[in-house]
């Protein structure tokens, strides 16, 4: 195990350093930025003075090498600073603006990982098994035409489909169509569960009909990423077929099932959770789009309203979030990746 | 365990009859025969040999008795009867119920064949398991019994070991006790030792035919080798083309064989150079001590001298250090101690501190071709570069010595435009030594150059090296782990051993007795053609 645990270690600290990287350049980029929060808040009327009473009040008249080494060491003490939207006799630390977003997103992430990872795996396997037949073809299609929409537009659809269940029989459209074929649509559109199109929770949201809430952002997000990761599966699992132990199993008698199972998918993990861990990490720092759709408050739009106000604490906070998740889960898929590998686990 | 196969197991019943075997391969969009008609049976018990050229169909045989033609190959006709089941003509279902359990298979590469992500007790056991022959239990005892009686080292807890953490030759033994877990009625051996060292190979060939007697297991062992074949067959078949050369008892083959063909096959073994005695050095290493990582000594304190115009031939196994000594050579591993010089003038470790003029002086040739060639590059690409890089050549000059260098590897222009994948092994192999020669060098290091070849190919090789050594005059630093490629084309042998050099001198010297000991173990390991080889020398080292 020794040398495991150094590699891990390793990396640990390689991604300790990388996020102190990428909080400078979080910084900069941010100090970089035209105009600040005091100006956008005042707006155009305000005078020279009352912007420099206000920005010496948050604290942003300092220059910025000491702000960093504030912020830097503030966050060694877990203090991620207050936002700039507090005032005196009424603080809003960033962490607690931040955290039910966070929650919210977290949930979201969760509930789509647990049902878009197995999905996708079970289908990379399934297509990898019977390659090159039609269950792999439209599995391949399927797949492809989900990733290859927008998300907004999977997410509006997907809504639209849950509105039309009750209105579509009414609808002129289907007047239009013939009688069979309207009552025929009439019915499969009675299938669709009757899913809430706006996500709207908070604190006292209990959990299942959190879940419930979040059903359709986490199919929309599914379709979105289930074609990668399905596909890298089958990729792997097929790279491996072609290995002469492979051919030996066969020999051995075994069924298609327990080759791709059993002596494909051990050897495969390592290529396929990178490309979980990729989409895990973009369900948590990438969903903005949907959810602004499903009006869902998660920390993707509370980020965007901190860029719009120059909400700085708000928006390093988030960015160092983001950046920590990236990084967390790469160093998780390696760990996976060395688990999975006997060479490196039994060295000789 | 039970006994998975019907009826009493004794001698002299046929237990597999192959009839008009045709099978075809896809490649270049459209299929190739491989197998053109083969009609090959077997009795219970009984041991046949196949043995050809690559490309002759022998391991497309040996797995066509198994119902099974490689991903890229189809059975078109014939038929294929192991003890009553015709096996093109079942189910998938019923052949795959066979696989493992009565008709097992050893492959030629262990380390490539067993799965990296189980240990080996699993594997071994898990036909047995998988079909219901054994309860999990039963299996694991009967597994460690077949590694004891296989020689293998900690019988009892070698089975928790993973693949890459025994050796090759324990790999190919925990192979064959796996194809023997179900007590097969027929075991397909293809070309089990082929990758092993001479000294592992008569260590596993004895496990093998010792386990094969005392089951009564009937096999085909599929093999280049004859005099491997010769120790382990009662009958040999002789394969060309996908056809039938000729068939016959193994020392009725070996005695007497009828064809053309198969005498030729028989007498490349025989070359053999006259040596001639060293005149002035090219390359002397003095004391030259290396390692990889610092720590691990691969050469300690090695003292070889290369004269001109001769050929040096190092042996050894496996883990010799031979390979490493070329690479201190090329000045790809600079030594932690000890010089060389070469022509006089003292040579600098690195390669980087080399002045262009000694690179193009020592030239080097690899075992394999396919991974020495860049894939993308013609055949005029690959030899124009050291002329350009070297020589400055270009143009006309360039074109006329590429002809010339062509001729001089006895190949046609026509090839100049194909690419390496374009080529046979040997075509492939002539480039390598094309490009060496391209450079004008005084010495030539060839590590392993004719391992991957077959025997006819090999003894071309051998031929056109020792004729461009005549013609040109540059010595050979010949690394190989084959005694007949030595007697072939050597002049002086070092034998190397652990990173040591256990004896060097002229090769009348070292292969006459009395030798080192481990020379000895070296030399007699080699097969021989005598089919009573392998149980004299055994009965031998027993005593």
């Amino acid at each position: 195990m020794n040398p495991v645990a150094r590699t891990v270690l390793e990396r640990l600290g390689l991604g300790l350093i990388t996020l102190f990287i990428v909080s400078i350049i979080i910084f900069s980029a941010i100090a970089m930025l035209p105009g600040d929060f005091a100006k956008a808040t005042l707006g155009q009327s305000a005078t020279s003075e009352t912007v420099a009473a206000f920005q010496r009040e948050i604290g942003i008249d300092r220059p910025p090498v000491e702000r960093y080494f504030v912020w830097v060491a503030q966050m060694l003490h877990g203090d991620f600073g207050s936002s700039f939207a507090s005032r005196t006799g009424y603080r809003r630390s960033v962490a607690e603006i931040i955290a039910p977003r966070l929650y919210n997103t977290m949930f979201l992430a969760a509930v789509t990982a647990l049902v878009a990872v197995p999905l996708a795996l079970g289908l990379g396997i399934l297509a990898a098994l019977y390659r090159n037949g039609w269950f792999d073809r439209l599995v391949n299609a399927v797949t492809l035409t989900t990733i290859s929409f927008p998300e907004f537009f999977v997410a509006y659809m997907l809504a639209y489909l849950v509105i039309s269940r009750d209105t579509f029989i009414g609808s002129d459209f289907a007047q239009s169509l013939p009688h069979w074929l309207a009552a025929s649509l009439g019915w499969a559109l009675n299938a669709v569960p009757k899913f809430p199109t706006l996500s709207n929770v908070n604190e006292q949201t209990p959990f299942w009909d959190h879940v419930w809430k979040v059903a359709l952002p986490a199919i929309t997000l599914t379709l979105v990423i289930v074609a990668h990761m399905m596909r890298m599966t089958r990729a792997a699992i097929i790279n491996m077929l072609a290995s002469p132990y492979i051919d030996m199993a066969r020999l051995k008698g075994m069924s298609p099932m327990v080759i791709v199972l059993r002596h494909a998918l051990p050897n495969a993990w390592a290529p396929i959770v990178t490309v979980v861990a990729f989409n895990l990490a973009y369900l948590i720092v990438g969903v903005v789009v949907v959810e602004v759709v499903f009006v869902y408050p998660g920390i993707g739009q509370l980020m965007v309203d901190a860029v719009k106000s120059r909400d700085v604490p708000v928006v390093q906070a988030c960015a160092l979030i983001f950046a920590a998740t990236y990084i967390l889960l790469n160093l998780i898929a390696d760990i996976i990746s060395i688990a999975t590998n006997p060479r490196l686990l039994h060295p000789r | 365990m039970k006994n998975s196969g019907p009826g009493p197991r004794e001698k002299g019943k046929d237990l597999l009859q192959i009839r008009n075997l045709h099978v075809e391969g896809f490649s270049d969009e459209r299929w190739h025969p491989i197998v053109r008609g083969i009609d090959l049976t077997l009795k219970r018990g009984e041991v046949l040999g196949l043995i050809g050229e690559s490309g002759a169909g022998k391991s497309t045989i040996g797995l066509a008795a198994m119902g099974y033609a490689k991903p890229g190959c189809r059975i078109t006709q014939g038929s294929i009867l192991f003890d009553g089941i015709d096996l093109l003509a079942v189910s998938e279902t019923v052949r795959r119920r066979l696989r493992g359990s009565r008709i097992a298979y050893v492959a030629q590469s262990a380390a490539a064949s067993f799965n990296p992500a189980h240990r080996l007790l699993e594997q071994t056991v898990e036909t047995a398991v998988a079909h219901g022959i054994a309860s999990r239990e039963e299996a694991n005892r009967s597994a460690v019994d077949l590694y004891r009686r296989l020689q293998l080292p900690d019988p009892e807890t070698i089975g928790f070991r993973y693949p890459h953490q025994v050796s090759g030759g324990q790999l190919q033994r925990a192979m064959t006790a796996m194809a023997m877990a179900c007590r097969p009625d027929l075991i397909v051996f293809d070309e089990p030792t082929t990758a092993l060292d001479v000294t592992t190979q008569v260590e596993v060939l004895a496990s093998i035919r010792n386990i094969v007697e005392e089951f009564n297991t009937a096999a085909i062992y599929v093999t280049h080798d004859l005099a491997v074949v010769a120790q382990m067959a009662h009958r040999i078949m002789v394969l060309r083309d996908g056809l039938t050369v000729e068939e016959a008892e193994t020392r009725q083959m070996l005695a007497a064989p009828a064809q053309e063909y198969t005498k030729t096959l028989w007498a490349v073994r025989k070359l053999a150079k006259p040596e001639v005695a060293a005149e002035e050095y090219l390359l002397t290493i003095d004391h030259v001590t290396a390692a990889y990582a610092r720590t691990v000594k691969v050469l300690q304190d090695v003292c070889i001298k290369v004269p001109r115009e001769r050929t040096v031939a190092v042996v050894g196994e496996s883990g010799s250090g031979k390979s490493t000594l070329a690479r201190v050579v090329t000045g790809l591993l600079p030594s932690l101690s000890g010089s060389i010089s070469f022509a006089g003038q003292p040579l600098s470790k690195s390669l980087k501190m080399r002045p262009k003029e000694v690179l193009r002086r020592i030239q080097m040739i690899y075992q394999t071709p396919d991974n020495a060639l860049n894939p993308r590059q013609t055949v005029e690409d690959i030899i124009a570069r050291p002329l350009e890089f070297y020589l400055g050549f270009s143009g006309a000059q360039r074109d006329r010595r590429i002809g010339e260098l062509m001729h001089m590897v006895e190949m046609s222009e026509a090839y100049l435009d194909r690419l390496p994948a374009e080529l046979s092994g040997g075509q492939k192999q002539r480039v390598c030594i094309a490009r060496a020669l391209a450079a004008d060098p005084d010495l030539i290091i060839c590590d392993e150059i004719t391992s991957a070849l077959d025997q006819i190919v090999q003894e071309e090789i051998l031929k056109l090296l020792m004729r461009l050594q005549k013609d040109f005059g540059m010595s050979y630093l010949f690394i190989t782990h084959d005694i007949a490629t030595v007697r072939a084309i050597a002049d002086e042998i070092v034998v190397m051993h652990q990173g040591k050099v256990v004896e060097q001198g002229m090769k009348s010297e070292v292969l006459t007795p009395p030798h080192p000991a481990y020379t000895e173990r070296l030399l007699s390991s080699v097969p021989e053609m005598d089919p009573d080889w392998l149980t004299t020398l055994l009965a031998r080292r027993k005593i």
